[in-house]
């Protein structure tokens, strides 16, 4: 695949985040040693068909992972810390496994980690919702620039960036890419970026 | 959202009214979870002005502002300075003084909301939670949650992001005196519902053929046109210094919802679906006036959804108006 414009450059493609996904499932049931009392949470939005297709990877591991009884979205737009300064998006709907997550290992699942503030605040409204034995977090990218000590359990690829750089995952589902055209672009310039 | 107060639904725009439904059916997912408590609002502060009574709207943004974190300061003119004659502005600059980041406001005077909001006395935003026979935009929202619940639940689709377009909502009684009323009315039409209304002519506004509505005198004949969801005001005998109607078993027999006209109504369905249609009442209920026992308590009935939904709308409209850097 060649760059689109002189300032983007595709880092992953379809294949490269599907291969670090399949590494990611097997990861998480190394390190579980199986798939007993495990929950696997998206946040929203890009973190939610992430997860799902983390857990349609790990039934397939170990056939006793029920996706349906397992997997989950966690929305974490009221417990951001910058509430004051920026216009809060619409919440996303949040869906815990009927099981809770009391006593269970829950995985939380994002596209990008950066400052680690969305993993701050998913920590929050977990603690809203019931307590895990352990959480985990799985990332498609971690590219780096954290400013609280917060890392990452399981990593699809790390991404040296710069500040004014900016990390796009795009996913069939939510940005309008076919399944076969899933990346994830860096873009430079001043704009600098979010995710 | 773009407001930064809440003072009518005319002032609603399609995608801000839709902002504030979606985010209650989340704050109501809330509200069903062990902790009820989100750190949203932590360290804000929310007064409640009341200058009329009003037990169930003061106690629904209360439980709202501390779901929320907030600190919540209740003010009710009984029993204060108001009664020693302070005005409103003084009011307000001493409880801005005291660092207010939003005021809910009950007033008996139509537009009390729309002059704070107006004013220079406060920086905080302003709720309007009932100004005289003006607007009471929070019950219209709580509302249209219910009717889009109701909705949604018999079509199979998921609320979310979904609008009113199609549904028939019938509402009955004192149109002249209500806030609730018109507050629906333009909430409604915004959503694309169509509304009807049916009330004595003695207690229908001057004006009511420029409003987007149909409007009936006999409740039988509103009925006969099949609405979706039926809507009963209360009569308000504070507000009845003139004589609307000869008495209130005359009332009943014509425009109350009875146990005939219950049977009525459970043969109607919800749209082309199967589903029976919704009853409201925004409360309090004078039972056996406007509305049967029967009626209050019936499958139809969503009136306890109703106040369970004022929460969630209330939490919804201080996250976002609080939220945010508003100039």
């Amino acid at each position: 695949m060649v760059n689109t414009t002189p300032e983007t450059s595709q880092v992953m493609s379809a294949a490269d985040i599907e291969r670090a996904l399949t590494r990611i499932a097997h990861e998480i049931v190394e390190t579980h040693r199986g798939v007993e009392d495990l929950v696997i949470l998206g946040i929203p939005r890009r973190g939610v068909p992430l997860a799902k297709r983390l857990g349609e990877k790990l039934a397939r591991i170990d056939s006793a992972f029920d996706p349906a009884a397992a997997l989950g979205a966690l929305d974490i737009t009221m417990y951001r810390d910058d509430l004051r300064a920026h216009s809060a998006r619409t919440p996303e709907p949040t869906e815990v496994p009927a099981r809770g997550v009391d006593g269970a290992t829950v995985v939380l699942v994002d596209d990008v980690l950066y400052s680690g503030r969305t993993v701050r605040a998913a920590l929050d409204a977990l603690s809203g919702i019931g307590r895990p034995e352990a959480v985990r977090l799985a990332v498609l990218v971690d590219r780096g620039h954290r400013q609280l000590p917060i890392r990452a359990d399981h990593v699809g690829k790390n991404i040296p960036t710069s500040r004014d750089e900016r990390v796009s995952v795009r996913l069939h589902g939510i940005d309008e890419v076919p399944p076969e055209d899933e990346s994830v672009i860096i873009t430079r310039g001043p704009a600098g970026g979010t995710a | 959202m773009s407001l930064k107060h809440l003072l009518s639904t005319a002032d609603l725009s399609y995608a801000d009214a839709l902002a504030i439904l979606d985010t209650a059916e989340e704050m109501d997912a809330v509200s069903q979870r062990e902790v009820k408590k989100l750190p949203t609002l932590r360290g804000r502060t929310v007064v409640n002005l009341f200058y009329e009574d009003s037990t169930r709207t003061r106690v629904s943004f209360e439980a709202a502002a501390k779901r929320l974190s907030a600190d919540v300061v209740n003010f009710s003119a009984k029993g204060s300075s108001v009664s020693k004659g302070e005005s409103l502005k003084d009011t307000v600059q001493t409880l801005g003084a005291m660092g207010a980041d939003a005021i809910v406001i009950r007033h008996s005077a139509s537009g009390a909301a729309a002059q704070l909001a107006a004013s220079d006395w406060t920086e905080a935003a302003v709720v309007n939670a009932g100004d005289g026979t003006h607007e009471h935009p929070t019950q219209a929202l709580l509302d249209a949650l219910t009717l889009r619940r109701g909705w949604s639940a018999a079509h199979g689709s998921n609320p979310r992001g979904a609008d009113l377009t199609g549904m028939k909502v019938l509402i009955v009684g004192d149109i002249l005196h209500s806030r609730v009323a018109r507050s629906n009315i333009w909430l409604l039409n915004t959503l694309g519902a169509q509304v009807s209304l049916v009330a004595p002519a003695t207690l229908l506004p001057v004006g009511i053929d420029s409003w987007p509505v149909t409007v009936y005198y006999s409740l039988d004949e509103a009925l006969a046109a099949a609405p979706d969801a039926v809507m009963m005001l209360r009569i308000q005998a504070e507000r009845m210094g003139g004589a609307y109607f000869p008495n209130s078993a005359e009332y009943t027999r014509r425009w109350g919802l009875t146990d005939e006209r219950l049977a009525v109504v459970e043969q109607l369905r919800l749209g082309n679906t199967d589903s029976q249609v919704l009853i409201l009442h925004p409360g309090p209920m004078n039972r056996g006036v406007e509305i049967s026992a029967a009626a209050a308590d019936s499958a139809l009935s969503r009136i306890t959804e109703q106040v369970s939904h004022g929460v969630s709308v209330r939490m919804a409209v201080l996250h976002l108006l609080l939220t945010g850097a508003k100039a």
